[in-house]
């Protein structure tokens, strides 16, 4: 069994980054031109890192499936970003940043990481603002923060309701300045279809230029992949409708380790699924809660009456109850399954019966609706557009739906796979939010990695690659390149009965009832056994018309859905595999009695890493376990 | 001189000047409009501003030669852009659904010309005098071209009103749009105001074409009425 | 309440931008009045897909009208009938049983068509390539406090900001102008302290980038403000005419 090593400098943990950064390897700015960086992707993550290394020297070539980069779905990351600059004054830290973070994550992320994370957190609010991210202010001129998800200090900055937005275009415009300068060649409505890889180390991507239908091989000294989560092998999340799994898991295929596929976050705050046509979920900002408060009636019976003719003593204010101290402000992972639970109690409201109330009426009565209008205003508003519904006068109805990622491809402290070569950033890898991210925490781990990260560590492999270049007369990229078209032909030459879609909501139907918020060893034994059938109906029934050669979101959709049935299968594994409850992922198995979820330090305090051999049902589980040598592992309490 | 080639060339410079030139041609638009209006106030006054006017010599035709400069501008200037506004939308809509665009701002370029055209008509009935030579013979009393009784008489005819008050309504239609439009390009029309001035500007546009028309109108309704000649 | 809908959608079809375009007539049925326009699409386009009918060719992406990746002209309107809302979020509700709706792409020079309702923005790119940044390295930042910003100041900055980059603006536009979307990315960077050095240079490249992308000029219908998904305010067009002008006298007349 290969071991991983996750290179971790030593010494003391305040210390460890400050040491790698100086014992890291440096490539002399003449040089940097000589080396080309493909960056796939460009949301927080891969715009901020290719404009970085642009702005370094270095050659790079970004890809994006969008037409332009600032549509990556960072963009639509609502609530804000943390950083631990205490300019509140209520006793944040770095250190308190770190805990609050590895606590969140229900000790399941690395202490090193972690601990990076929270250290430069600072530099990202100033580089930000530097940028002209219009970050909101008091009065006095200065920058205003509000206490966001589960934190008990005011460390979250924010831009109204579109924070991700403004931090997406400040990057963005960084990287437009570098597309200028002629340092990053940017390569939009273009998809990543597979990874080259030339005497095990990652040197190239094949990709479709999504517009004309031509398969190109490119070819680099290293490849960065910031291609995001896997949430829409879901089907119905709360992703962009683009987003999906195939640069990481074709990485997967090629030799990179998939790490923890089963953690998923599963966000509370989102409005319900309303039918069967229905095409993502959408999210909102879980800012409400400071303000709202969750209920569904004590009686099954109500749950069909208007919410204004519950009495109050018939309303169960089912978080108020269960977690007294942080109330309705309990963490994303302890709502969501909380709400599931009244859910399948039958006590959900609204026509599916797959919702609960959060309502506004007792703030609206202290403050006044104006008060309420002028902090959640727009999400107001946003929930009228889908619902028709006023939520100032009937308590909105949310229920959770799957939003972010924690699991990604294995890295180390460089950000680099166990494939030489291969980076992985922001969402798309494993790294920081252990089982659980916190809010706010999604926004600066994507720009930790592209601005403050990545530029300091590329070195260390690129000083290793001097004089190895390779370019795509290499067989490996010929090889790879006919693989993908063969495949795409493929696909087209099927002409079955039923469309891509339907095979994809089948499997994320599947998978939200099996492999959802609550698992099960039955459960997650059924998915495996159903997937792969799902995955054969799909290569012998699937209707993908059009041409290769030609502009065809069916044929991109077809790819994706694909790959999310081979992923979906290793996710399932994955979670089968773990034999605890922790953070996102909640074995139904393994609670107390209260309900809550149980960890199993002893043998599962580690990061499983999954090689695929051939058969994704025979992946290999490798481990690196996590030592905790500055935070105490305790039993993550909210009550 | 290169500063100002490119400056010109530019989309926003060529705006620029259309709503400089307009808002020069506004002010004379009004200017003209409150000395016409002493008409009201007898012969006695017009004449005297007439003749002032007339006394100002090679200035009157400074100020003349500017103002047709800034009306030659004007119209050059907008028809570039209209060219180029073409240019910029080859497939038009099947549908055509316009939210906020009013009669006036759609019809700018078709309003301006027939105006264009009017002013020529109208130069030629009341300043060159080219279609009733003998008007430049006609005195007052004080011995002073009595430009007062041939205003009146020259509005006597039904259709030379009729042709006044279509150019008086198109210009004023043009200015309701002109108006707010200058107070845009020109870089002024902050958040506060825009709405005010996007309300004022028809009907500062309406009250020019009353100021303008109630002197025909009055020539035609006898209720002013020219000296004897 | 939900209900259903059944509809009459005459869709723009182009294979490519060689090829001649047309409308095509197709039925969409049982259309739950819950559903957002995409969703509509989407099952027309599975219908469509059972017929062994090429599906229609739309951008879309977050569906949560902050991307700004989707287009369409509804009924002659960009984003449809409802304002401040994107085509994404426009659902179902505001049509009414039988109504026949014409689906046409945005119309504009500098947006060369590529399939069915689907155009190339990337003139817009070139005109944000051209100065719509700060030039700020990674690293190099001094406290985001120390430069403090009035909060007038940020507000009117963040309402600028809001821009999607849709290009709604220019596809409403009569004259095909894409001023709106030069005047948010201006305005937002000269309002705030950081954008200072380089505003002189940003609002001439900009204007230049976009002129010579061939859109129109403004002409002030405010058509733009209208169908504006962000709600950016025309008044930002008034503002960048001042930029500009500034900006090209200061260029030209030196005073170091």
């Amino acid at each position: 069994m290969a071991t991983l090593d996750s290179k971790i400098p030593s010494g003391p943990l305040e210390k460890k980054w400050e040491k790698h950064k100086f014992d890291s390897k440096l490539v002399n700015p003449a040089n940097r031109r000589k080396y080309t960086v493909i960056v796939v992707g460009s949301g927080l993550a891969g715009a901020s890192a290719a404009a970085s290394l642009g702005e370094m020297g270095y050659n790079v070539e970004c890809f994006c499936y969008q037409d332009s980069p600032r549509r990556a779905h960072s963009i639509a990351a609502q609530g804000g970003i943390n950083a631990a600059k205490n300019y509140p004054n209520d006793g944040d830290s770095v250190q308190r940043l770190f805990y609050d973070t590895i606590k969140g994550g229900d000790f399941r992320a690395r202490e090193a990481n972690v601990y990076r994370l929270a250290e430069v957190s600072n530099s990202i609010i100033d580089q930000c603002t530097a940028m002209g991210v219009p970050f909101a202010r008091e009065y006095g001129g200065l920058l205003a923060n509000r206490s966001f998800g589960g934190a008990q200090v005011s460390r979250t900055f924010y831009a109204r309701g579109q924070t991700g937005q403004q931090l997406l275009l400040g990057a963005y415009s960084g990287l437009c300045n570098q597309i200028a300068a002629g340092t990053v060649k940017m390569h939009p409505r273009t998809e990543m279809l597979d990874l080259v890889v030339v005497d095990g180390h990652a040197k190239g991507i094949i990709v479709r230029d999504m517009v004309t239908g031509k398969i190109e091989a490119y070819a680099a000294d290293t490849v960065l992949l910031a291609t995001g989560g896997y949430g829409n092998v879901f089907y119905l999340s709360t992703n962009a409708k683009g987003c999906n799994v195939t640069a990481t898991w074709r990485a997967h295929k090629k030799g990179a380790f998939f790490a923890n596929p089963c953690y998923t976050q599963i966000h509370p705050t989102c409005i319900p699924v309303h039918g069967d046509f229905q095409s993502k979920l959408t999210l909102m900002s879980e800012s409400l809660r400071n303000d709202g408060r969750v209920w569904v009636p004590k009686k099954k019976e109500d749950c069909g009456k208007p919410p204004g003719e519950i009495a109050e003593e018939d309303r169960d204010y089912y978080l108020e109850r269960k977690y007294p101290s942080f109330g309705n402000l309990a963490p994303r992972d302890i709502s969501s399954r909380a709400a599931k639970q009244v859910c399948d109690e039958g006590r959900g409201v609204g026509s599916t019966k797959l919702g609960v109330y959060l309502d506004f009426s007792a703030a609206i009565k202290r403050l006044g609706e104006n008060v309420i209008r002028e902090r959640y205003g727009n999400l107001f508003d946003m929930y009228h557009k889908i619902t028709g519904e006023d939520a100032y006068k009937v308590p909105m109805r949310i229920f959770p739906a799957v939003h972010y990622t924690m699991g990604g491809l294995w890295v180390d402290y460089n950000l680099m796979s166990n494939l030489p070569g291969l980076h992985v950033l922001g969402e798309a890898n494993f790294s920081d939010h252990g089982a659980n991210r916190l809010g706010a925490s999604a926004l600066m781990q994507g720009l930790a990695d592209g601005y403050f990260v990545m530029p300091y560590t590329i070195g260390n492999y690129l000083t290793t690659q001097t004089g190895k270049k390779v370019t795509t007369d290499h067989p490996e990229f010929a090889k790879a390149l006919e693989e993908v078209k063969a495949r795409t032909e493929q696909l087209l030459a099927i002409k079955g009965k039923r469309s891509v879609d339907s095979f994809h909501r089948e499997l994320g139907l599947l998978l939200w009832e099996k492999c959802g918020m609550g698992r099960t060893e039955q459960s997650l034994k059924e998915a495996l056994a159903k997937i792969p059938q799902i995955r054969e109906e799909f290569w012998k029934n699937v209707n993908v018309l059009g041409e290769s050669n030609d502009l065809n979101q069916s044929l991109e959709m077809a790819g994706r859905v694909a790959d999310f049935l081979e992923f979906g299968e290793l996710m399932c594994l994955d979670a089968l595999e773990r034999r605890e409850s922790c953070g996102g992922h909640f074995r139904e198995e393994y609670q107390f009695p209260d309900g809550e979820a149980k960890r199993d330090d002893e043998n599962f305090a580690h990061v499983a890493a999954w090689e695929y051999v051939g058969d994704i049902a025979k992946s290999v589980r490798h481990i690196e376990p996590l030592n905790y040598e500055n935070v105490h592992l305790a039993v993550r309490s909210y009550k | 001189m290169k500063a100002i080639i490119s400056f010109y060339q530019s989309s926003i410079g060529k705006k620029w000047i259309v709503a400089l030139t307009g808002l020069v041609l506004v002010g004379f638009v009004t200017g003209h409009m409150i000395g016409n209006l002493q008409i009201f106030l007898g012969p006695e006054a017009l004449n005297k501003y007439a003749a002032f006017l007339q006394g100002l010599g090679e200035l009157l035709w400074v100020i003349r030669g500017v103002m047709l400069a800034c009306l030659g501008i004007h119209i050059i200037t907008t028809v570039l852009l209209w060219i180029q506004n073409n240019a910029a939308t080859p497939q038009k809509y099947a549908v055509n659904n316009p939210q906020a665009a009013t009669i006036a701002a759609k019809t700018m370029i078709v309003s301006g010309l027939i105006v264009a055209s009017f002013v020529v008509f109208h130069l030629l009935h009341f300043t060159t005098l080219s279609l009733h030579p003998e008007w430049k013979l006609w005195e007052d009393p004080e011995g002073r071209h009595d430009v007062f009784s041939l205003v009146i008489v020259g509005f006597r005819d039904p259709y030379t009103t009729g042709f006044y008050l279509l150019g008086l309504f198109l210009l004023c239609l043009h200015l309701s749009h002109g108006i707010q439009s200058f107070i845009q390009t020109l870089g002024v029309r902050t958040r506060k105001i825009a709405e005010p001035i996007s309300f004022a500007s028809p009907y500062i546009a309406g009250l020019i074409f009353l100021g303008y028309a109630s002197i025909p109108m009055a020539s035609i309704l006898h209720l002013i009425n020219p000296l004897p000649h | 309440m939900s209900h259903q809908l059944n509809l009459t959608l005459k869709v723009w079809r182009q294979k490519n931008a060689g090829t001649p375009g047309k409308f095509v007539e197709y039925p969409a049925q049982n259309i739950p009045t819950d559903c957002s326009f995409l969703e509509m699409l989407d099952i027309v386009n599975e219908s469509l897909v059972q017929q062994n009918i090429e599906p229609i060719a739309f951008d879309h992406d977050c569906r949560e009208g902050i991307c700004g990746m989707c287009s369409l002209v509804i009924n002659g309107v960009a984003h449809g009938p409802e304002r401040a809302t994107t085509t994404c979020q426009l659902h179902m509700r505001h049509f009414k049983d039988g109504d026949t709706i014409y689906i046409e792409p945005w119309r504009v020079g500098a947006f060369p068509l590529i399939k069915d309702l689907i155009v190339d923005r990337n003139a817009l790119e070139r005109i944000q390539q051209a100065g719509g940044f700060i030039s700020a390295r990674a690293g190099g930042a001094p406290d985001a406090n120390s430069v403090p910003i009035p909060k007038q100041n940020a507000d009117a900055a963040m309402d600028a900001a809001a821009c999607i980059g849709c290009g709604a603006c220019a596809a409403a536009c009569p004259n095909s102008s894409a001023m709106l979307f030069v005047a948010a990315k201006v305005s937002h960077l000269a309002l705030l302290p950081q954008g200072q050095p380089e505003r002189t240079r940003r609002a001439l490249k900009m204007v230049k980038t976009m002129d010579s992308e061939g859109f129109g000029n403004c002409t002030n219908y405010y058509e733009c403000e209208a169908v504006c998904p962000a709600e950016i305010k025309s008044s930002f067009i008034s503002m960048l005419n001042r930029e500009y002008v500034f900006a090209a006298a200061r260029d030209s007349v030196s005073m170091i």
